[in-house]
């Protein structure tokens, strides 16, 4: 890798400093879109913010953090319930999505306390029986009512439209926040920790990494995210069904749009989460055809494209349009593309390649 | 006290049912590091077949899986072959997509066949189903229960003396140890996982039967099994087969005193009673406690 010429350490790239741009700029655009766009695309946009969250959050989890957890949905049905909890106790009903998301996150981080002590497969079921566990507990609420549920009736207040648009900027607002902090977190030396973890705990712990403190980090982060999807979700679906928010489903829906996308990579979850939604909005009409699609498509991405779709862009042509890692360069060598370093079992390389120019 | 030691006797009982479910997927865990997530569904894909031979040539279940574990057999091979193989290249987290994408389809295709309508095979098994010996005052075992909980004492049994003492079962231990070495040592490692996913889908086979057979069962039946299966398979030690059967107990009688508590209290107990274990191991040093559950069960590492 030495030979000849010098190295740089390179972060940002032209391509990678535009697409930053165009990423801003069409949150920027997409702020002023309940006065563009019609009623039906505004609420679908509302719901591909919502996946994107979602896969956004696993993908740090599980793609970063190396915390592969198939019980997400206890967060995710906990920010719906906090939601109609506090917007039963008479808290402003958007105010209460956002206040809902937040102390969801400070429920997490007792949770954490115990469960990131798991490893691997336990830490894995064992959120998914945390989830289950949630999911009982709050049946037993009187407001819930067991599987009966409850509904967001405070969102009465509002016009139809004006409901319409203020759910669509929560999650807009929601997503544009929990991107960012996720992206600089990542570039942070927080998100060097977390991806050293990842790749061998020992070892990132020999070299003075506190595992324990910074997996935490990721876990509330991602937690409270994950109840901020739950509670944009009952904004627009406006019932609280347990069944339905505490689902394994979706901690199966999130590993579809992760590992479709491409785990470990910050843009592939958001690729994951388009996918996603667009396969739910040709075929989700045709029924139980769309489910065996779904399941199709995943297992013939996990069995030809197992870094997922940009996972294998990206070792393809070396693009990076949001770098959270770094690459080296090694000046006069002509540059090409090259593939992970190896074939190796385990979470994919961390985001350092090296291409010769 | 009676109710309360009937209840401990249920929850084992109850415990064996778990143990054979979580069979597989324990096996499968222990000897190719996969977890499959298609294990519920595919047990259903047994219940039908036997549910179908049963219906169409009025064949009872227990005649019927002389025709279905081969079948499960065959179709552990193909798993192997075509998915597992395939899959677990891409990382210890690929295998779980493409299983959790299977189950999808599988699960999708049966309801696309057979539409939501329930079905038991309790019906065509006659009087096992319901009948049951009393003993004592106000304690009473069911028959198929019976079966049930001595069918996993031997299926476990059968499976822990096939890997520890034949030589195909060192095969496939070694082969999970390290399939490059084993290889080097004249071991045919893909021959090894299929043969050990084939003996595992048997498993899911024996599962599925005892699942129609004790309840009703539909499609989309299989998931929550699912669940039940990994805290059984969890809390005995991933891997170890005795232990398996010890953690389908505990989760049972867990299960049946929280029944007894609360009506609620069925699965939150099953639930608490999970993660209190896996705390227990996680803070008394490991190596001490399990030592000290060895030394209890007299069993060797």
């Amino acid at each position: 890798m030495t030979s000849g010429g010098t190295i740089t350490v390179e972060r940002w790239t032209a391509a990678s400093i535009a697409s930053v741009v165009i990423v801003v700029a069409g949150m920027v655009l997409l702020a002023f879109g309940p006065f563009l766009f019609g009623a039906n695309t505004v609420d679908k946009l509302t719901t591909l913010f919502i996946y994107v969250i979602m896969a956004a959050m696993w993908n740090a989890l599980a793609g970063y953090g190396g915390l592969v957890s198939v019980g997400q949905q206890a967060f995710f049905g906990l920010g719906a319930y906090a939601a109609a909890r506090l917007a039963d106790a008479g808290v402003a009903v958007y105010p209460s999505l956002f206040i809902a998301a937040a102390l969801v996150g400070l429920l997490s981080l007792p949770i954490s306390a115990f469960m990131l002590r798991l490893r691997a497969g336990e830490f894995a079921i064992g959120m998914w029986v945390v989830a289950e566990l949630a999911h009982l507990l709050v049946n037993l609420d009187n407001l819930v009512q067991g599987e009966t549920g409850t509904s967001l009736i405070a969102l009465n207040v509002y016009a139809t439209d004006a409901r319409r648009a203020l759910t669509y900027w929560s999650a807009l607002g929601a997503l544009a926040v929990l991107l960012g902090v996720l992206f600089l977190l990542l570039r942070s030396r927080v998100g060097i920790a977390i991806q050293a973890i990842r790749d061998n705990e020992e070892a990132a712990a020999a070299i003075g990494v506190r595992v324990l403190a910074t997996k935490r980090i990721i876990f509330v982060l991602t937690a409270t995210g994950v109840a901020m999807a739950g509670a944009l979700w009952l904004a627009t679906t406006i019932s609280f069904q347990p069944k339905t928010y505490f689902s394994v489903q979706w901690s199966a829906y999130m590993i579809f749009m992760v590992l479709v996308g491409g785990l470990g990579t910050f843009e592939g979850a958001i690729l994951g989460a388009v996918i996603f939604f667009l396969i739910e909005a040709w075929f989700g009409a045709s029924g139980v055809w769309y489910l065996i699609g779904l399941g199709a498509t995943a297992l013939l991405c996990s069995l030809f494209l197992p870094r997922g779709i940009w996972g294998s862009l990206e070792d393809r042509f070396g693009i990076r349009l949001l770098p959270v890692g770094y690459r080296l360069k090694l000046a006069g060598i002509p540059e090409f593309p090259q593939k992970p370093l190896g074939e190796r079992p385990g979470p994919p390389m961390p985001d350092i390649h090296c291409s010769r120019q | 006290m009676m109710a309360w030691i009937n209840q401990i006797i249920q929850g084992i009982l109850l415990g064996g049912y778990y143990a054979i479910i979580a069979c597989g997927l324990s096996f499968m865990f222990s000897v190719m590091r996969i977890i499959n997530l298609a294990h519920g569904s595919l047990s259903i894909v047994a219940a039908f077949a036997l549910w179908l031979i049963a219906d169409r040539f009025e064949i009872s279940p227990f005649s019927g899986l002389i025709l279905v574990l081969p079948a499960m057999a065959l179709i552990g091979v193909a798993l192997q072959r075509f998915i597992l193989e395939q899959s677990v290249r891409g990382g210890p987290l690929v295998p779980i997509l493409s299983t959790f994408g299977l189950t999808i389809v599988i699960e999708n295709l049966l309801f696309e066949k057979f539409g939501a309508d329930t079905r038991s095979l309790a019906p065509l098994i006659g009087s096992l189903s319901y009948d049951s010996w009393e003993i004592g005052d106000d304690i009473y075992i069911g028959q198929l229960a019976a079966l049930t909980f001595a069918t996993a004492v031997v299926l476990l049994g059968g499976l822990q003396i096939f890997l520890s003492r034949t030589h195909l079962g060192r095969s496939i231990r070694a082969t999970a140890e390290d399939a490059d070495t084993a290889g080097l040592v004249g071991v045919n490692a893909r021959a090894v996982n299929a043969i050990a996913t084939a003996i595992a889908m048997t498993t899911v086979g024996v599962a599925g039967a005892f699942l129609a057979m004790r309840a009703t069962f539909d499609p989309y039946a299989g998931s929550p099994q699912l669940i039940f299966a990994f805290e059984a398979a969890v809390i005995g030690g991933a891997g170890s087969l005795w232990g398996t059967l010890i953690g389908g107990i505990v989760l049972g009688v867990a299960q049946s005193i929280g029944a007894k508590i609360s009506p609620q209290g069925f699965l939150i107990s099953g639930h608490v009673v999970f993660l209190a274990i896996l705390f227990a191991r996680v803070y008394i040093s490991r190596p001490a406690f399990t030592g000290r559950l060895r030394a209890v069960l007299g069993r060797s590492a």
